[in-house]
């Protein structure tokens, strides 16, 4: 029997479980998918909001102010690749002006620190790239790009060495109420907790439904993006965002904490994961970036792909506990992201009200350190080098990625076990060839390193292998 | 008349080839193409290369070619005999890997050292 | 302190440090990154290579064999698996390898022979999911070539270039369904006997102004949906077709390979992507010269290779005689029709009898005229039955031609007569 199991290790399973792991008792994270993060975490604007959007007074904009505070300290104990460019919304005609003041006075009120309203000239000088169009801009300074997918993989990472157990591959397809708690049924297993927190994004509806009836719906809507060559990086130096509309945020054009340009989303209602991109729908994207950004070069893209965020009938988070023992955690929609260490505490304040959690552990083992060999400088290269060849060979060479980061992805706490895991982690194929040139070494380091024969090596996915047979099979050859 | 593109060197020249005058042909720009034309019609030939499983070398597989052309029409054929082969380590470009393969008369040798 | 450090250790740079020690160098290392030389060749193991330099059709491997077998009767030194990080203003090449650890070499001159990289179907926005099963036809190459492992059954080819044609017949002789080749543009991007002995041999079809509209799969790619492209570069709405494959293979072209040449501060040229060099293919910064598909795309490695051996000759003259002496400088331009040159510039004082141009037109012609021109006076004209953007076009200029230009510019142009 766990004390609390956690459905779903996106950002916010994680989060919550960072959390929760600093407190004794036993805790599992049951995530479907092969790898952590591997929806909504995966794919989005990377961007963690100053605050200014939600409407003051309700909760998503106590979460978002107070989550991007916290974002900020994790990052930096968890060594997460953070940086805080701030952000500017832009007028893009004179009649658009008068919602600045609006998001302005929003953001006053949230307690956004540092937000002024610039002139257009102002805008300009600070990012010159903009349109002429411009008429005026609000400019938050604590608003800030990262690393979505790490900034969720370290706080599972350091959740796991400090006694959480996770589960990948793991999706829940009942959930049994009993006496004293719940069971999960999963293709591997019954798990019975205490307590349940539903934090499934995109499915978090359709996991309520095997408790109860859900009193939310969730409306996948899915945004398609550009990710531009590091040519392109510094088009901008910061988050560059539209004024709002009813579907999102808008179309924004952000560098990106490793050095890209990332241009989107688009917002359209899809049915379930559905991260297919559309011609309309990336067309749309670079037409309206170009209104915010008209020099952006769309000839350095080096990626196009889609995320689905958790859309939700309600206007603010959905965190309740509507049947007993039985947490939301739903509705993520944005600024999720920006909110989850934040929406993560507001959990442990209802499993506590509950006396749930156990004494705070004494000898709890927090920060991480991620070495980018080609952050280090000439002479940590050389130490690192001697110290561990692994360091002295380079793996994926548009990112200089060395085999000894991969060996590290492969074997670290929440190991990778596919392509794109290591990828993730260890940022092999992010770059211009986008895993041309490594792929083939990369499948060949996880098949030696965990004993997984080539042709079982996955993409990414159950089911997404690279290679179908071996040549000259000689005579096994029975195709 | 027929027409047929040339594919002994990278021009690719336009042939024309005469099936009623013993397969005269014009439009080569060198007497390679003269003889490509003919052959085309009358029995076409082409190199194969490809690999074979090897075994201590630096890869899994040893790069090969047909020594000289073989018929067309028996390229599956080649193909299906390599499939049985296995070279050991060390190789030396130009070492026979199978002799006469399909009873064309034709070597199959190594392209590469491994 | 090394006479010449070669940076990459494929045609280019092989060709380059060969000629660079017949100049009379003998400090010369190649770094490579590989743990073999030859590059890309070794994995190109079909045959045509060789016709122009050693008038006989060889293979890749056997190509790049016959240049390791000259560099073993030479002092050239050659490090492997070795990844060149850096290269300075000053000449100083920063490597990293298992082996010899972080190193900082500093060259008296040095030769930048990288390559190039494959377009991804990121380059292009291929709309649809994004399944396993998307891969470049050099990265399906060297799955079937060098690891012996096939990536896909049914196979579709997007893009006529030449590596993609290649790979069209090495997947059908190696047991696959290749359904059909797909090219964007009213003509093939690839060698005219490539579409013959490639496609036509084995009845795949060749679908000219054709695109994937739409890829779709969740796991693996199951299906592609192909259309044709209008004149206005769109989609005709009907034309689609839908084919069941699991793999896509990518041959939407080539781009030089270029991040370390950027990162060294030497100007580059935007229409090659590689650096803009003079007529030895010396770069902006003295003593650092390019070659090969690093400074433009070529389609036969025999070019590659004479490209290299000028790139290598000129770093020892360089190292041995000095710089090239200061003179009249000639900038090329092009003109209609011509879509870059290389060189960029022409130092006359260079020029021993006369330098090579080479350059790729923009559209199909035929019958037609190359023609040279400094300001509005013609100074050659070259006569072609047919050209073709997929083919590179080269002329020779004599000094003493150069020498009559009127003003500092020369025009490439081309035109039908």
């Amino acid at each position: 029997m766990y004390d609390i199991a956690i459905i779903g290790c996106g950002v916010i399973g994680a989060a919550t479980a960072y959390s929760l792991s600093r407190y004794e008792g036993k805790v599992v994270i049951l995530e479907a998918e092969n790898d952590v993060a591997n929806c909504t975490t995966k794919a989005n604007s990377a961007i963690l909001h100053a605050g200014y959007d939600p409407e003051p007074g309700t909760r998503m904009a106590r979460l978002n102010v107070e989550g991007v505070a916290m974002a900020k300290e994790i990052c930096r104990k968890l060594d997460v690749p953070y940086n805080q460019c701030g952000s500017l919304v832009l007028a893009l005609a004179p009649d658009e002006v008068p919602h600045l003041q609006h998001l302005y006075e929003n953001g006053v009120a949230n307690g956004v620190p540092g937000i002024q309203l610039l002139s257009a000239e102002q805008a300009k000088a600070m990012e010159p790239n903009l349109a002429d169009t411009v008429a005026g801009a609000l400019y938050a300074p604590s608003a800030a790009i990262v690393s979505p997918w790490e900034f969720a993989l370290a706080m599972a990472e350091v959740a796991v060495r400090n006694g959480v157990e996770l589960r990948r591959s793991c999706p829940v397809t009942a959930i049994e109420k009993t006496e004293d708690g719940y069971i999960l049924a999963t293709p591997t297993g019954e798990v019975k907790a205490k307590y349940v927190i539903n934090a499934a994004g995109i499915s978090a509806e359709a996991v309520h439904a095997m408790v109860g009836k859900p009193n939310f719906h969730i409306q996948p809507t899915r945004g398609e993006y550009y990710l531009l060559d590091k040519g392109e990086g510094t088009r901008v130096g910061k988050v560059i965002f539209q004024c709002p509309n009813e579907l999102g945020k808008g179309v924004l054009v952000a560098p990106t904490v490793h050095g890209n340009l990332i241009v989107g989303p688009n917002a359209e209602r899809v049915q379930g994961n559905d991260t297919a991109c559309t011609a309309d729908g990336l067309a749309f994207v670079s037409a309206t970036a170009r209104r915010s950004v008209p020099s952006i070069n769309f000839g350095e893209s080096i990626r196009n792909f889609a995320g689905v965020r958790a859309n939700v009938d309600r206007d603010d988070f959905i965190i309740e506990e509507t049947i007993p023992g039985f947490i939301d955690l739903a509705g993520m929609k944005s600024p999720g992201l920006s909110s989850a260490p934040a929406v993560a505490e507001e959990a442990v304040k209802i499993l506590a009200s509950h006396n749930a959690l156990g004494t705070k552990k004494t000898d709890y083992k927090d920060g991480r350190k991620h070495i980018w060999f080609k952050h280090l400088s000439a002479d940590e290269k050389k130490k690192l080098v001697a110290e561990n060849p692994a360091y002295g060979r380079v793996i994926c060479r548009c990112e200089t990625i060395t085999e000894g980061e991969i060996l590290a992805a492969l074997h670290s706490e929440i190991p990778a076990t596919t392509i794109d895991g290591v990828k993730r982690r260890a940022g092999s194929g992010m770059g211009r060839c986008q895993g041309g040139f490594c792929g083939p070494r990369v499948l060949e380091l996880i098949s030696r390193e965990l004993g997984i024969d080539p042709l079982d090596v996955l993409q990414d996915k159950a089911g997404t292998n690279v290679l179908v047979s071996e040549t000259k099979q000689g005579g096994n050859n029975n195709g | 008349m027929k027409e047929v593109i040339c594919i002994c060197c990278p021009k690719g020249c336009h042939l024309k080839v005469d099936e009623n005058n013993d397969y005269a042909v014009t439009g080569n720009a060198c007497p390679n193409g003269a003889a490509y034309g003919k052959e085309e019609l009358t029995h076409p030939t082409r190199i194969i290369t490809s690999t074979v499983r090897a075994v201590g070398g630096l890869h899994p597989r040893c790069t090969v070619k047909t020594a000289a052309p073989i018929p067309k029409e028996m390229m599956f054929d080649v193909m299906k005999a390599l499939d049985d082969v296995v070279v050991n380590a060390p190789v030396q470009v130009g070492d026979v890997v199978l002799e006469n393969v399909c009873n064309t008369g034709v070597n199959i040798v190594a392209t590469r050292n491994l | 302190m090394v006479d010449l450090v070669v940076v990459g250790g494929g045609p280019a740079g092989l060709a380059a440090a060969l000629k660079a020690w017949e100049g009379g160098l003998r400090d010369i290392l190649i770094l490579e990154r590989d743990k073999e030389l030859g590059g890309i060749l070794n994995q190109c193991i079909h045959n045509g290579f060789g016709l122009h330099r050693f008038g006989e059709q060889l293979t890749g491997p056997e190509y790049a064999g016959r240049y390791v077998e000259m560099l073993k009767d030479t002092g050239v030194k050659v490090q492997l698996d070795t990844m060149v990080l850096e290269v300075t203003l000053d000449k100083k090449v920063h490597c990293v390898s298992k082996a010899e650890g972080y190193q900082i070499i500093e060259a008296k001159s040095i030769v930048l022979g990288m390559g190039c990289r494959e377009r991804t179907r990121g380059a292009i926005g291929t709309p649809g999911t994004r399944p396993a099963g998307v891969y470049t036809a050099g990265a399906a190459q060297r799955y079937v070539n060098m690891e012996g492992y096939m990536v896909g059954k049914r196979v579709l080819i997007l893009g006529s270039g030449d590596i993609g044609l290649i790979m069209a017949r090495r997947m059908t002789l190696e047991g696959a369904k290749v359904l059909a080749c797909v090219e964007v543009m009213p003509y093939s991007g690839g060698l005219t006997r490539n579409i013959v002995q490639c496609l036509n041999d084995f009845d795949i079809p060749l679908y000219l102004s054709h695109t994937i509209v739409d890829i779709q799969g969740k796991d693996r790619v199951e299906k592609a949906i192909v259309a044709e492209i209008g004149p206005d570069r769109k989609p005709i709405p009907g034309t689609e077709m839908e084919f069941d494959v699991d793999t896509i293979l990518l041959s939407v072209g080539l781009i030089p390979e270029n991040e370390l040449t950027k990162q060294a501060g030497i100007q580059m040229d935007p229409h090659t992507k590689g650096a803009y060099v003079y007529e030895n293919m010396e770069t902006s910064l003295p003593g650092v010269f390019a070659c090969g598909n690093v400074v433009h795309v070529h389609d036969l490695v025999d070019f590659v290779s004479g490209e290299s051996e000028l790139a290598g000759a000129a770093a020892a003259k360089y190292i041995m005689d000095g710089p090239v002496p200061e003179g009249r400088v000639l900038t090329l331009e092009t003109g209609a029709d011509v879509g870059y040159t290389v060189p960029q510039y022409i130092r006359l004082e260079g020029v021993e009898k006369s330098v090579n141009v080479s350059f790729r037109v923009r559209r199909i012609l035929h019958e037609s005229k190359i023609v040279v021109k400094s300001g509005d006076t013609v100074l050659a004209q070259y006569k072609r039955e047919h050209m073709a953007p997929g083919e590179m076009e080269r002329i020779a200029l004599p000094r003493v031609l150069l020498e009559k230009a009127p003003i500092d510019t020369l025009s490439v142009s081309v035109e039908e007569v």
